[in-house]
């Protein structure tokens, strides 16, 4: 049916440019958004535990180490970040395979504005398939969101740590509990839902901080929203004027669904941990 | 994902054996007729034949890849791709960064497009252009206003909306709008030169590549393919070489 695109009209017109190859590679970037949250989500925990605990170690040069990581990427741009770390990241992977592959290359490796490793170095390698280097940037856009929101995170879960009543450690303490089984078993589960709050608004900026994946290079809804709403002439298949707007729109329908869908899940979750404590300390309605 | 880059780094190796002159052409994919994505999602246009014809004479095997406008020759210099393929006239200023081949396209004149019926003065009006282009360049000092765009397609829908009052680009690209627009788009003024030829860029401590490029861009010249493209993609142009 879409084999003669010119001769198609209307509604069908619409259904055969809505399905072709370019269409497909665009609804298949939803699925990198969703990738990215559902990679990320992990490390940016991991990350926010390890600073939450370095602020609370007993270890003085740990203790400066979480408190210069939490506030060094609070206080730079995200967007600086986001351009800063991949670059440095992928030239010290390819600097490292250089030195490692190729020790008995005498070349430098900073030859005026170029940046020159051996083939062998290069991460992936040249001949590698597409599909590697978009591999690739990918895993180093997962590396700068996750310092950059773990850096949140440790914030919102050393605040959290903080927050639980004294009086409940010292009771864990009474009843003969050591250090760590305070930890584990009363101040962590405890923790919980006064980190949720901040955690819940973290999760929210995550998802709107996703299209800077975009400036990163890799192909997401916002690149291809652009690319698809632009005018096209008769060198495309499909002509057809200006619709940004309409793809735009799109996207705007997406997020807000996806922020409203996750506030949902998040007050039920709430609700859940609240279960046993009083709503003075918590302020969740249970 | 951490799988998957071991997956991704073994593979890597594994190609890497397979095919060792594998070289990465990057282009920007929104510039028809010279390289834009088709409905099909795939690189198309003037560039992507002469590409693929260039590599099939060097006896390169060629992988192509989309990269912006604004950051193509950072990404080459950084090592991301070996070579740009992209509309990219050759000009001194971009030479002291990166090298060119032979120039395989000839300088394409630049047109001032804006709306049928308003009076443009293209040395005093707001006038569209591409980030990083010669059109922009030649804007900013002609004492016009200059709006910049990261696409080019940007330029055009500026000057649709009336935020500008025409755009300066190469003809080449803007013959089709105004020929589709049924009249409501006109060329002001005859079409300028501005730079030279278009060649691929490469990177200054990449000659050999160079050479062999070169080498193809002289023999497709030669056997009449380069011509026989333009003439193809271009409407109304002749083959110069």
């Amino acid at each position: 049916m879409c084999s003669d695109p010119s001769s198609l009209e209307g509604f069908q017109w619409l259904l055969c440019y809505l399905t072709t190859a370019k269409h497909m590679q665009f609804y298949g970037s939803f699925g990198i958004v969703m990738l990215l949250l559902v990679v990320t989500v992990p490390f940016i925990m991991v990350f926010g535990f390890l600073g939450a605990l370095a602020r609370r170690s007993g270890f003085a040069p740990f203790r400066w180490f979480g408190l210069g990581y939490t506030s060094m990427v609070r206080g730079v741009p995200d967007i600086a970040f986001f351009l800063f770390v991949p670059i440095a990241l992928d030239q010290f992977v390819e600097f490292s395979r250089h030195k490692i592959k190729c020790s008995d290359s005498t070349e430098p490796i900073y030859q005026g504005n170029d940046f020159v490793v051996c083939a062998a170095a290069k991460m992936p390698l040249g001949s590698a398939p597409q599909f590697f280097h978009e591999a690739w940037g990918f895993t180093l856009a997962v590396v700068a969101f996750a310092i950059v929101f773990g850096a949140f995170a440790a914030n919102t879960i050393h605040g959290a740590l903080m927050a639980v009543p004294k009086g409940q450690l010292e009771t864990a303490r009474a009843y003969g509990m050591n250090d760590r089984q305070t930890f584990w078993r009363v101040h962590m589960p405890q923790m919980w839902v006064y980190a949720l709050p901040g955690l819940s608004n973290l999760w929210q900026i995550l998802i709107k901080a996703t299209p800077l994946l975009f400036l990163l290079g890799i192909e997401e809804i916002v690149y291809w929203a652009r690319e698809l709403g632009g005018a096209k002439t008769g060198f495309f298949t499909y002509p057809h004027p200006d619709w940004r707007m309409w793809y735009f729109m799109a996207l705007l329908f997406f997020y807000v669904f996806l922020t409203w869908a996750s506030q949902k899940a998040f007050i039920w979750l709430e609700i859940k941990l609240a279960r046993g404590m009083t709503s003075r300390t918590t302020g969740v309605r249970a | 994902m951490k799988k998957l880059i071991i997956a991704a780094a073994v593979s890597a190796l594994a190609a890497g054996a397979a095919f060792a002159d594998t070289v990465r052409l990057g282009t920007e994919g929104a510039y028809p007729p010279y390289n834009f994505v088709n409905d099909a999602g795939e690189i198309d246009g003037f560039e992507r034949e002469l590409g693929d014809a260039i590599c099939a004479s060097a006896g390169l095997e060629c992988t192509w890849v989309k990269n912006d406008w604004d950051s193509i020759i950072p990404n080459l210099v950084s090592g991301n791709y070996d070579a740009i393929i992209a509309g990219m006239s050759i000009t001194d200023e971009r030479d002291e960064v990166i090298d060119f081949t032979s120039e395989y396209f000839p300088a394409d004149p630049s047109g001032y497009m804006a709306m049928a019926g308003s009076s443009v003065d293209v040395s005093s009006a707001v006038i569209a252009a591409q980030v990083n282009t010669i059109q922009a360049a030649h804007v900013a000092s002609s004492g016009a206003t200059l709006v910049e765009f990261a696409t080019p397609d940007e330029t055009i829908a500026a000057v649709k909306n009336g935020e500008a009052d025409a755009v300066l680009a190469d003809r080449g690209y803007l013959d089709k709008f105004v020929a589709e627009s049924g009249g409501e788009l006109i060329f002001v003024g005859d079409g300028i030169i501005i730079g030279g030829g278009v060649g691929m860029g490469v990177r200054e401590s990449d000659s050999e590549l160079k050479g062999k490029l070169n080498d193809a861009i002289a023999a497709l010249k030669a056997d009449g393919t380069v011509n026989k493209l333009i003439e193809k993609w271009f409407e109304g142009m002749t083959g110069p070489y």
